[in-house]
């Protein structure tokens, strides 16, 4: 036996992004517009689509639910009546703390994908990892909660850079916790200026609006397209 | 805090060029931007590894400092805080030069002598 070193040079994602290529294709054969929501624990994903996906006109959405275990949050969207798929990334290291792009295709099967045209795959919350996995999406949404504190974007700037909008949440809780609004902007234009923003209370509704106008927005253009 | 994904996704790849081939090292190299801990992925390569073909090797992680380049003014500059504004002209636009690498660059294996008779 004797050592030989082989030459590699490949991002150790290669793999990942290549199956995350072959999602997208499908989506976008199918004419679907992909949302990853990313987001902590606890920032209001759900409680956000909940909001924004009932009256959603004129787009046919579907949702992917990321979670480590059980399907809670899958219970919680099925009164929306749009078709939610459950995928649970548990059997992995203690359960995988984000959804990858293998994942999300062996989720494909159950999506009906002709009959839609916009499809939010909700991610684990985590602020780290699902930022490096990517699983075939057109966009990246975050949600960013005032309760977390304006300090996060510097903390996370792999996640917040890897977004194309930011929702900032919990805006009822302002009163109520020491979060400076203004340094918050000034941290998240430094770590990703002038990406695109929206401030809501998924709690009261205030804002959300315009998160569904942006994703009506969005979804109409990928149907231009297809 | 996310080194059990990277190391999880860097065996992967160092699996497939090894090719059932026995690993006794792989040389990593590991932008600044990708915020990752050395120690901690050092501790989780010990772990995916085992019962593969790159048990009890050594992971090599070459540091990539972090360089930002400004579009307009072409500036170039090394960054320490994830701040991607160009401190000569203030402006936005700024591309990433260099620290955003999660690359395998070699790997080491146990190969039999090539037949020489």
């Amino acid at each position: 036996m004797h050592r030989v070193k082989v030459r590699v040079v490949e991002d150790a994602l290669d793999a990942n992004n290549t199956i995350a290529r072959a999602n997208r294709d499908d989506f976008d054969r199918a004419g679907v517009y992909v949302v990853n929501l990313m987001s902590a624990p606890g920032a209001g994903k759900t409680t956000l689509l909940e909001r924004v996906l009932g009256p959603l006109e004129g787009v046919r959405a579907a949702v992917l639910e990321g979670d480590v275990q059980g399907s809670l949050d899958a219970d919680r969207l099925a009164s929306l009546h749009v078709p939610v798929v459950q995928l649970n990334t548990g059997n992995g290291f203690g359960g995988e703390c984000h959804l990858d792009a293998n994942m999300v295709r062996s989720a494909l099967p159950s999506l009906p994908l002709e009959d839609i045209d916009l499809l939010i795959i909700e991610n684990v919350g985590n602020l780290v990892c699902p930022a490096e996995f990517r699983v075939g999406e057109d966009t990246r949404i975050m949600v960013s909660s005032v309760a977390e504190g304006e300090d996060k974007p510097l903390k996370y700037p792999l996640m917040f850079r890897a977004c194309e909008l930011v929702v900032i949440n919990k805006l009822d809780l302002l009163p109520h916790v020491d979060f400076d609004m203004d340094k918050y902007m000034h941290h998240l234009d430094s770590v990703h200026p002038d990406v695109e923003r929206l401030q809501v209370s998924a709690r009261t509704g205030e804002g959300v609006d315009a998160v569904r106008e942006w994703l009506q927005r969005a979804a109409a253009r990928e149907g231009a397209v297809a | 805090m996310h080194e059990l994904s990277v190391s999880s996704a860097v065996l992967e790849s160092v699996l497939r060029h090894a090719a059932g081939r026995q690993v006794s090292g792989v040389k990593l190299r590991v932008g600044h931007l990708r915020q990752v801990v050395p120690d901690s992925l050092d501790f989780y390569w010990g772990i995916v590894t085992r019962e593969t073909v790159c048990e009890g090797s050594v992971l090599e992680q070459e540091s990539v400092p972090g360089r930002l380049a400004c579009t307009p003014c072409g500036r170039e500059w090394e960054i320490d805080m994830p701040i991607f504004r160009c401190p000569t002209c203030g402006g936005s636009e700024v591309a990433v030069a260099a620290g955003d690498e999660l690359e395998v660059e070699s790997i080491e294996v146990e190969e039999e002598p090539a037949c020489t008779a």
